[in-house]
């Protein structure tokens, strides 16, 4: 029983052979590990179609959903918590090693394929339909060779993966090294310290500014740096105070001094209050 | 044990007794050696607690052991001859498979004889130390070691089995290193300990080489099963046990080649050179030879040496004897040559056994005797030795006088003089074994006349010649009672030995005994010797007789130059024994140094930079090692190909 | 069209992956090349099982994924401690187990 490959196939693989190898050679040429993980990605479902057109449809799924799917996206995981902008430099550290890696590589892969060819010429493909068909299906054949010859692989499979996860769990967790600071230990701490043991002063909100880089004015006059974030001041992204906008609230509670006085003139206003709540 | 030939002793049967168990008074030779080593072990471990009275202590344990002896000699005489050998068995020392050996005792004539001496002239001279160490600060260490000193030499004449005698002999080499550098912060003293100790050692060697061959050849290493099958042993093992136990006898008794300690000895306290050359430590030679007659009597070659080592003895002591101004060195160089005699007679076979013996128990008396006057001498003169700066002491010390003047005509054979009959018997049975030997004893006798005669003159007669300081005196009666008993014992011992106690019949048993006619008769060769020997005190009379100058002359013979310098032979045993050993070990330090150590240091050198250049392969970084990893997958690859994968 | 040329495409990625694993020094981007020549080693799997007309090789190719999926999760996580200790993925960073 032979089964000859036809043309679609051949066209379904040469479109994929080509898909694959540019998304491997992607791969390895991009300088930015993100490129690196889409062109893999390329390959991969390239090669889910191979599969797929090799009579295994069940492989095909699984590695678009647990290769393309879960394993790439780990990937990109990783590559985010290490730094997107990530690059290699271009300089190679050891002496050689990159010719030698490339001479050394096309060497194997010459020796590989010239083996393989050497070994295949003329090979006659059996082909799967007999197996798949015979319990129903790709999957209906698979699950029961895993499920008969294979069930001790299959077990020990399974304890690794075990294995596994803990181990990444282990790989991962950070030692503490003291107890736990509670909020009363902040707090002794943060007085000990003798810097600003309350809260910082808010920023300085008037009736027509809520904005954070809007500094607080102390009693003389003069701006109270603290009031407004760190970077926001080391930018020197300070709001100019606006002068007149004082003046001109000055002269209005001045002359309205019979209806009291009037110290916050935004207490009112609900919508004004960005800083914490003393 | 055997005496082949004509037994003069009608009663003494020719037949190996088997010793009787020592049952009654003999059932305490043990106590004879567990005294003293008691005395030793509380005065050397109980410090000075007892410095009082430690002293009473160590006298009194070597005077009861003498009491014993006496009592164990009379029982014995009590006895046929047949029934005075005893055995003890104490405990059963080392069972490894064949080997086999018991911490046990042989108490028979012989033995019996070197206890009487050990103990009675240990005993006058613990006694006489007592005076003589009065203002010693270490007066209660040296009694023990005096005391440990009586206890080896016992254990070794007691032993019935070589091993056991070889720790006697062992502790007999400890002790008198202990003592011979009981002044050990005088360098001489030190050094002179330290080459005795050595000198001994070869000697040792000798002995520890002899019980192993005895062992391998007769399973055994008991006297009585040695002797009795030393007949079958070869020829020429029996011939390398007497030279090895010639050896060691060397060492013990300062014979040549191992003499050279003997005069360097006399840095120790005179009562120890007394216990060294009288009663201990030299006899111990002469014992050990006289115990193996059986194997001396079958080995014609072995016993022929003992004779040639014990003349050139006799002779070379005698010379360096001449030639000392130092009273103590002029009676080691006397002891030197007295000792010479007995291994001569020791080795002349069953005819001189029994008169080394004899010899040796009288030499014991009139030493003993000797050296104490000596230290007597000493004691008055400011501890001087110099007999240059001696002379006329016989007015102020009239007793030492008259002790060394008994001790002084027994050694040079004047009868009727315990020396005389001992002396006389030894030159007989040298001529009745062989001419030349005969004449060299006869000339030795000659010249012990002369030197001792010139240490006697030089000492008490003559004019005063004394330091400025010197204030001489006699000596307190605890020092001249001793004296005046060896004094006595020098004058009657040997005649009683010989006429009343028979010594020659007493000792006939052990050491077999056989007379052979010779040419000379005997009357006209004792005046022969008589006569020698007084020309050789008359050169002396005329040469020291007047004067003598207190600075040793200068312009004399090559002989006296060579004996003032003992005969070179310092300077022997440093061209035969420690030059070479000096270049052999500055050699191997070389050879360790350069051609072990650079051997080991190369490899060593070659494995470290060619791991230091290797190491460099693991330079830590991943990717190399994965790059390694492609290079063999290659090769692998490769290899496949070429096997015909295909 | 030949069944070997599917042999041939996965000997190919596989020499790809492996020269990228020896240039490469970001370490995910090792781990990435890694998993192409395990997926290359799938390819060869599956195209063998579809050759010699059993499933066999189709399940290897499925423990291969599996055992490539546990590897992803440990070596990820080793990536991830050694960047938070180094501040760095390359992998030549970690280099101090040498000479």
């Amino acid at each position: 029983m032979i089964e000859q490959i036809g043309t679609g196939e051949a066209v379904v693989f040469w479109v994929c052979a080509v898909l694959s190898v540019v998304g491997a050679l992607g791969l390895i040429l991009s300088r930015r590990a993100v490129h690196s993980a889409l062109w893999l990605a390329l390959t991969m479902i390239s090669l889910a179609v191979l599969y797929i057109a090799n009579a295994a449809p069940f492989l095909g799924m699984v590695q678009i959903i647990v290769y393309t799917g879960a394993v790439m996206m780990l990937f990109l995981f990783v590559l985010m918590v290490v730094g997107v902008d990530a690059s290699d430099s271009l300089v190679e550290t050891i002496r050689g090693q990159r010719w030698a890696a490339i001479i050394l590589g096309l060497g194997f892969g010459m020796l590989l394929t010239a083996g393989i060819a050497n070994a295949l010429v003329g090979a006659q493909m059996v082909g799967l339909d007999g197996p798949n068909s015979q319990y129903g299906g790709n999957v209906e054949g698979l699950a029961r060779l895993l499920f008969s010859d294979y069930l001790v692989a299959f077990e020990i499979v399974a304890a690794l993966l075990i294995v596994a996860a803990v181990g990444a769990l282990v790989l991962a967790h950070r030692e503490k090294w003291q107890p736990k600071l509670t909020q009363r230990d902040l707090a002794i701490q943060r007085v000990r310290t003798g810097l600003h043991p309350g809260n910082q002063p808010p920023p300085g909100v008037y009736a027509r500014h809520n904005s954070v880089d809007t500094p607080a004015l102390l009693p003389d006059g003069s701006i109270a740096e603290q009031s407004v974030p760190e970077p926001l001041r080391v930018r020197g992204d300070l709001r100019p105070v606006d002068t007149a906008a004082i003046t001109e609230t000055t002269e209005l509670a001045e002359g309205h001094a019979a209806d009291g006085p009037r110290d916050h003139p935004v207490a009112d206003d609900p919508g004004s209050s960005p800083g914490e709540g003393r | 044990m055997i005496g082949n030939g004509a037994i003069i002793a009608a009663d003494v049967a020719p037949i190996l007794e088997p010793s009787s168990a020592a049952t009654g008074i003999f059932a305490w030779i043990w106590l004879l050696i567990a005294l003293p080593l008691a005395g030793a072990i509380v005065l050397l471990t109980t410090g000075r607690w007892t410095n009082r009275f430690g002293h009473l202590i160590g006298v009194a344990t070597v005077v009861i052991a003498a009491g014993l002896a006496i009592a164990m000699l009379i029982e014995m005489m009590g006895r046929s001859a047949e029934a005075r050998s005893f055995e003890q068995t104490l405990y059963s020392w080392v069972f490894a498979g064949q080997f086999q050996v018991d911490v046990a005792f042989q108490l028979d004539q012989l033995s019996m004889v070197f206890v009487l001496l050990i103990t009675i002239v240990g005993s006058l001279i613990h006694i006489y130390s007592i005076g003589y160490m009065a203002h010693d600060p270490d007066r209660r260490r040296f009694f023990g070691f005096l005391n440990l000193f009586v206890a080896a030499m016992l254990l070794l004449v007691l032993a019935d089995n070589y091993l056991l005698l070889y720790v006697g002999w062992e502790g007999v080499g400890l002790a008198s290193f202990l003592l011979i550098g009981f002044w050990q912060y005088k360098p001489s003293a030190a050094a002179a300990a330290k080459k005795a100790f050595v000198i001994n050692r070869v000697g040792d060697v000798g002995l520890s080489l002899a019980i192993m061959l005895m062992f391998v050849t007769f399973g055994s290493v008991t006297f009585e099963s040695v002797f009795s099958s030393a007949g079958g042993a070869s020829d020429s093992t029996l011939t390398w046990i007497g030279l090895l136990l010639l050896l060691a006898a060397a060492g013990k008794s300062a014979q040549f080649p191992l003499q050279a300690w003997l005069l360097d000895a006399m840095e120790g306290p005179t009562p120890v050179s007394a216990l060294i050359h009288a009663a201990t430590m030299v006899t111990a030679g002469v014992y050990l030879i006289v115990r193996s007659n059986a194997i001396y009597d079958k080995t014609v070659f072995a016993a022929t040496t003992v004779v040639v080592i014990g003349v050139i003895t006799m002779i070379i002591g005698a010379v360096i004897g001449s030639a000392k101004d130092d009273i103590k060195k002029a009676l080691a160089g006397s002891t030197m040559s007295q000792i010479g005699y007995m291994v001569l007679a020791a080795g002349l076979g069953p005819v001189g056994y029994v008169f080394a013996i004899f010899h040796l128990l009288t030499h014991g008396v009139f030493k003993a005797n000797l050296f104490l006057s000596a230290g007597s001498v000493m004691h008055g003169m400011n501890n001087g030795v110099d007999m240059r700066r001696f002379g006329a002491l016989r007015a102020v010390m009239m007793i030492t006088f008259g002790a060394f003047m008994f001790g002084y005509l027994a050694i040079i054979g004047i009868p009727p003089f315990s020396g005389f009959y001992s002396k006389d018997k030894i030159i007989l049975a040298a001529f009745e074994q062989n001419t030349i030997v005969g004449i060299s004893a006869v000339l030795a006798a000659g010249i012990t006349g002369f030197y001792m005669t010139r240490m006697f003159t030089m000492t008490f007669l003559g004019k005063a010649r004394w330091d400025d300081d010197a204030h001489p005196h006699e000596s307190p009666p605890v020092m001249t009672i001793p004296l005046i008993v060896l004094a006595i014992g020098s004058l009657g011992l040997g005649a009683s030995l010989y006429y009343w106690g028979d010594i020659v019949e007493w000792l006939a048993p052990v050491t077999g005994y056989e007379s052979r006619p010779i040419a000379i008769p005997t009357t006209v060769l004792e005046a022969i010797t008589l006569v020698i020997v007084l020309i050789g005190v008359a050169i002396a009379v005329l040469m020291y007789g007047k004067s003598v100058p207190i600075e040793p002359p200068q312009k004399v013979s090559v002989l006296t130059i060579a004996a003032r310098n003992n005969l070179y032979d310092d300077a022997t045993n440093d061209i035969v024994a420690v030059r070479p050993t000096w270049y052999a070990a500055r050699f191997l330090v070389w050879f360790d140094n350069r051609i072990v150590d650079g051997a080991v240091n190369a490899s060593a050198a070659f494995v470290g930079g060619a791991s230091g250049r290797l190491r460099r392969l693991q330079n830590g970084f991943t990717r190399s090692y994965a790059l390694v990893m492609v290079i063999g997958v290659i090769v692998v690859f490769g290899v496949l190909a070429l096997v015909g994968l295909s | 069209m030949n069944p070997e040329n599917y042999i041939i495409l996965s000997g190919v990625l596989f020499t790809i992956g492996a020269i990228g694993v020896l240039v490469r020094r970001n370490a995910i981007v090792v781990f990435m090349s890694v998993e192409l020549m395990l997926n290359a080693a799938n390819l060869a799997f599956v195209a063998f099982a579809r050759i010699n007309g059993n499933l066999d090789g189709q399940v290897v190719a499925f423990f291969v994924m599996v055992v490539a999926a546990a590897e992803v999760v440990v070596g990820l996580a080793i990536i991830v401690t050694v960047f938070r200790s180094r501040r760095s993925a390359s992998i030549d960073e970690p280099n101090l187990l040498k000479y």
